[in-house]
């Protein structure tokens, strides 16, 4: 199987890309021990500001930085155009997609989605049925993964419509390798990310309630410093120039979002949480949580207040859900798809089970309620063992998996131990969506599998992040 | 036959929270099987007090009281004139698709010992096997109100083998749902025909979508079908979508609740007036 | 600002100051120590140390056995413990974390430095490497202080963050006087006596004022200057005038920031006005010990105040 590198291009034989020219050039110049003095530059810098995050499940509960690779990606200007409008176009769809199965459930009855996949989705909320979020925005922020196998071939990966995190990153990763390289920035026309929060603050606004006040008062609602990504939630809190609120800062009264303030209550009419639908209200989902407000989906239904992303999106970036994606786009667009789906086989399809069962060992099989590289199997890496058992597991339960060819990701040159070699990467561009529309910052983050070989991106598993180069020509 | 509800919750706390949030699902609507006379709800504090419309279809009042008080009583009294319709629910606005009424709740997961229960009831005839798991849980789970808590699950008690209505139902929810049935949880009231008027706790049932019929009630604890003796309040997934109350207090310590209920007919209350 | 906001600034303050403060306990106790001592039984500086930290009652619950190492390892790096050094720095820390929007890059960046430096250092074993560690928390906590002082926004985040460290530093005053007071004279020693006076310089050594006392008394050490110095003298940072008047100082900033006072601006001018209108003579004829006990209560119902009025 060949590998398209970013750099070196399909099989690394036709020499270097265009748009990698100029670094390619700039790195056969820099003395070899520049990068590695770079590289540790960064790392005390992230270690000094805080910039970690915590791993689940790991046994001490240290705070770990996510590696971070000083070889920037880059994306051509066409290729990003073309990735821009069918990321548009996706989560525009996306959209439309939960506005109606919230509400007239159109794309149940003419058969595009199975109604079973949908309603007992553990990611559907009945509690938002007949229900419509203010301005009829649901995803605000979607983190859409990319992967990449040739020149024109991007695919998406996975949907982010829950609270996809990592804008941190592609924020953090910019500032500092304009302080590490700021020679490298004139060899290149670089489109600036920072203008992502502004986009972001601009897309919440626009959604607050109709009946809030011309200059609506949007907070970030995190589970606390104990959260994986709470470094993340305070970075934008920040950014944004909002109120960084715990559960325990708000309150409901009359069907009123409140913050308490040493000033006493103030209203609050966006929130940009960062805490998952079941954990929001104890009072309307489990009644166990203490990162949430009591009665907060009362205020919602009442149309009070504007929640980013809305209750019930899971729904729309669940495996099974995904594979059904390019019909989804065509019946609420009328388009085909500009970006495509890995090609995907449902296990609770009969003929596709039988195909899946009889090459476990090329192919990647997912869970369908799993998320971030968990509960995974792939097929090329697994031990004979590891296959038997997934054989079983999807004997058992057919509808729980999907499969997907094993792709060979595209690799980026990523600093290693002793020199410059390709890793495996992933892309995820942040989308966003007020009021006024649909918008794509121009960057990403984009995650390598710094182990040889790996193709687990993860940062949870051994992945890291490099700065991700839009050009403007 | 005409039932009169009368029903006060009463809070006591040690020490006064400055603000408490409840959603009651308290009030009943009217369909085929009931006619709500007149109903009202109220506190005996200074508290907001808001209807509104859940996704299921229940009326939930939502409840505010930000003034720090000790001690608080949620009122309800209402009369509902009732009919027998065979436990077949009609005129219920059906505001879900009825395969959401599949979905597994933690409080309602079938387990390996629920499952093997369960498969003795699936089968052609609904109507019937239905009515057989009914009785069955009805008889293999004895009435014990020490035995369990709000938070227990199906599973639990069906491995205890005891419980109170509300286990009947969550276990009769997680059979059903795992047969292949839409099927959920009702709370609401009981007119009890052994003349007990006092009652410590509402009462919860089941109802089922059976093909041809629609939706029956079912309820496991008694081992019937609702009939004019019952009064339909709330439903939805399990107990905690049509729980009479949820709520949250703030600032507040020790908290201790007590329930009055009286659920009798209404000739029955004027003979004792 | 939010009142979780608030209150994480105000116990920053408080965090910080009391990590200081131990340090220089700790660091009197080990030179006292190390002088050859005929006035009393062995370990008498480290269990003045931990009766001036107020950890007495704690220590003792604790079952430990007095004797220097337990005392250093309680008061300075015990997990258990949450007033040691390091559980109030991380406990510091932990809230300038979950606070960090409100803090500039300059004093989140010196409170993770500590926290970080902390972690990187074990436990000293020897007293040279030990005095070298209270050194350097003296150093991170003044880097915290002037951190706070050079780039903060002078707006309510400041002042919740002074007010803690004030009302923490009078507590720690007043708990420093009465530790004098439950130092009991063995019989045959009189007031005023070696004894008597060992005790009132170690007492100053403590707060670091043994130089000031010189420079404002110009007199051997004597009870009544000692405590004239900590309670009423307005030259000294350290005196509860001085930390009253900070405490006063800074809800009135807040007062005016909010543009109204409330109960606790009310409390903390009317016990101003009572200090001011006392003297250290009547304070003596009526008691240091109960003087001191009534300055404690109100502090903790005067931080109740604050809490309520914009914490909660």
């Amino acid at each position: 199987m060949s590998v398209f590198d970013e750099m070196g291009g399909l099989g690394g034989g036709g020499g270097v890309r265009a748009c990698y020219q100029p670094l390619a050039r700039w790195l056969a110049e820099a003395p070899a021990e520049l990068l590695e003095a770079r590289s540790r530059q960064a790392e005390l810098y992230f270690r000094r500001m805080g910039i970690t995050f915590s791993v689940y499940g790991a046994a001490d509960s240290n705070e770990r930085l996510i590696p971070f690779d000083v070889v920037p990606r880059i994306v051509s200007a066409p290729e990003w155009l073309a990735l821009e409008a069918g990321l548009v176009q996706r989560v525009a769809a996306i959209n439309l997609f939960l506005k109606d199965i919230y509400g007239r459930q159109e794309c149940i009855r003419a058969g595009i989605v199975p109604a079973d996949i949908v309603l007992t989705n553990p990611h559907f909320r009945p509690e938002m049925v007949g229900r419509r979020p203010p301005q009829d925005v649901w995803v605000h922020i979607a983190g859409v993964d990319l992967v990449r196998t040739a020149e024109d071939g991007f695919y998406v990966l996975e949907d982010n419509v829950r609270t996809p995190s990592g804008m941190s990153y592609m924020l953090e990763n910019r500032e500092m390798m304009m302080r590490l390289f700021p020679d490298l920035f004139s060899e290149y026309p670089v489109r600036p990310v920072e203008t992502y929060t502004d986009m972001l603050l601009s897309a919440l606004q626009s959604s607050a309630p109709s009946s809030a006040t011309r200059d609506p008062c949007v907070v970030v609602l995190t589970p606390g410093p104990y959260n994986s990504a709470y470094y993340e939630h305070s970075f934008l809190a920040d950014k944004l120039g909002v109120e960084l609120v715990e559960g325990g800062d708000l309150y409901v009264n009359d069907g009123q979002v409140f913050m308490r303030t040493t000033e006493g209550p103030k209203k609050v009419d966006v929130i940009y949480r960062r805490v998952d639908d079941d954990f929001l209200d104890p009072l309307t989902f489990n009644p166990e949580s203490a990162l949430g407000v009591p009665g907060l989906m009362t205020a919602y239904q009442a149309g009070n207040v504007t929640l980013a992303n809305a209750v019930g999106t899971g729904v729309a970036d669940d495996k099974a859900v995904y594979t059904y994606m390019p019909e989804i786009i065509r019946f609420f667009t009328g388009e085909e798809p500009l970006l495509h789906n890995v090609p995907t086989w449902r296990c609770r399809e009969p003929d596709a089970l039988k195909e899946v069962l009889s090459r476990l060992d090329e192919l990647v099989v997912k869970e369908v309620g799993g998320s971030g590289g968990y509960g995974m199997l792939i097929g090329p890496a697994a031990t004979k063992a590891e296959i038997e058992t997934f054989r079983k597991k999807l004997a058992a339960d057919p509808a729980a998996f999907i499969a997907q060819p094993t792709l060979a990701l595209s690799t980026a040159p990523t600093l290693c131990h002793g020199g410059l070699a390709g890793r495996h990467v992933d892309l995820r561009p942040f989308v966003l969506t007020g009021a006024k529309g649909v918008e794509v910052a121009p960057g990403g983050l984009t995650r390598v599998a710094l182990n040889e070989g790996s193709l687990v991106v993860n940062s949870s598993q051994g992945g890291g992040t490099k700065d991700t180069w839009v050009l403007d020509a | 036959m005409l039932i009169r509800v009368e029903y006060s919750t009463r809070y006591d706390y040690e020490r006064a929270p400055h603000f408490v949030v409840q959603v009651l699902r308290k009030t009943p609507r009217s369909c085929e099987s009931q006619h709500v006379r007149r109903w009202a709800i109220e506190s005996d504090v200074d508290a907001r007090i808001r209807q509104s419309e859940d996704a299921f279809g229940n009326i939930v009042h939502t409840l505010y009281s930000e003034k720090p008080v000790d001690t608080m009583t949620i009122s309800v009294f209402g009369e509902v004139d009732t009919s027998d319709t065979g436990g077949v629910l009609q005129g219920w606005p059906e505001r879900q698709h009825a395969l959401v009424y599949l979905r597994t709740t933690p409080l309602t997961a079938a387990d390996e010992a629920i499952r093997d229960f369960a498969s003795g009831f699936g089968g052609e005839n609904g109507l019937e096997q239905l009515h057989a798991l009914m009785n069955a849980i009805n008889d293999r789970i004895g009435f014990d109100t020490g035995a369990t808590g709000v938070s227990h699950t199906a599973e639990k008690a069906f491995a205890l083998g005891r419980g109170v209505c509300q286990d009947h139902a969550h276990i009769f929810l997680a059979a059903a749902r795992w047969l292949g049935v839409p099927s959920r949880y009702v709370s609401g009231h009981l007119r009890r025909s052994d003349g007990q008027v006092e009652q410590e706790a509402a009462h919860a049932w089941v109802e089922a979508l059976v093909d041809g019929l629609g939706w029956v009630g079912f309820d496991p604890a008694n081992g019937l079908c609702p009939d004019e003796n019952y009064v339909r309040v709330a439903s939805g997934l399990d107990y905690l979508g049509a729980s009479p109350v949820r709520g949250s207090s703030y600032g507040g310590m020790g908290e201790s609740m007590s329930v009055q209920l009286r659920v009798h007919s209404h000739p029955q209350s004027q003979h004792q007036q | 600002m939010l009142a979780r906001t608030a209150g994480s600034l105000f116990w920053i303050g408080r965090y910080v100051e009391r990590a200081d403060f131990l340090a220089r306990i700790l660091e009197a106790a080990l030179r006292l120590s190390s002088i050859p001592s005929r006035d009393g039984p062995p370990d008498t500086a480290w269990r003045s140390a931990v009766n001036s930290a107020g950890m007495g009652g704690a220590f003792e619950a604790a079952g430990r056995t007095l004797n220097e190492q337990n005392v250093r390892e309680y008061l300075a790096f015990s997990a258990d413990n949450p007033s040691s050094i390091r559980s109030c720095i991380t406990t510091a820390r932990t809230n300038a974390r979950s606070v960090r929007t409100a803090l500039t890059v300059q004093l989140w960046e010196a409170l993770n430095d500590a926290w970080n430096a902390l972690g990187e250092q074990g436990e000293p074993q020897t007293r040279t490497g030990f005095a070298e560690f209270l050194g350097w928390v003296k150093s991170a906590t003044l880097t915290v202080e002037g951190a706070a002082s050079r780039t903060m926004l002078r707006n309510d985040a400041y002042w919740f963050l002074r007010l803690g460290a004030a009302l923490e530093r009078a507590d720690n005053t007043a708990r420093l006087l009465d530790v004098k007071y439950h130092l009991l004279l063995p019989e045959g020693e009189g007031v005023g006596g070696q004894l008597d006076y060992f005790q009132w310089t170690t007492l100053l050594r403590e707060v670091s004022a043994l130089t000031a006392y010189r420079w404002v008394y110009r007199d051997s050490v004597k009870a009544v200057n000692v405590a004239d110095l900590l309670v009423m003298n307005r030259q000294m940072p350290r005196s509860l005038i001085s930390c009253q008047a900070s405490i006063v100082q800074y809800l009135e900033c807040l007062a005016t920031d909010y543009g109204r006072r409330g109960p606790a601006q009310r409390f903390a001018s009317a016990r101003m006005g009572k200090l001011e209108g006392g003297s250290i003579e009547a304070i003596f004829q009526s008691g240091l010990h109960e003087f001191i006990e009534d300055f404690l209560d109100e502090n903790s119902r005067l931080a109740d105040t604050i809490s309520e009025q914009y914490l909660a």
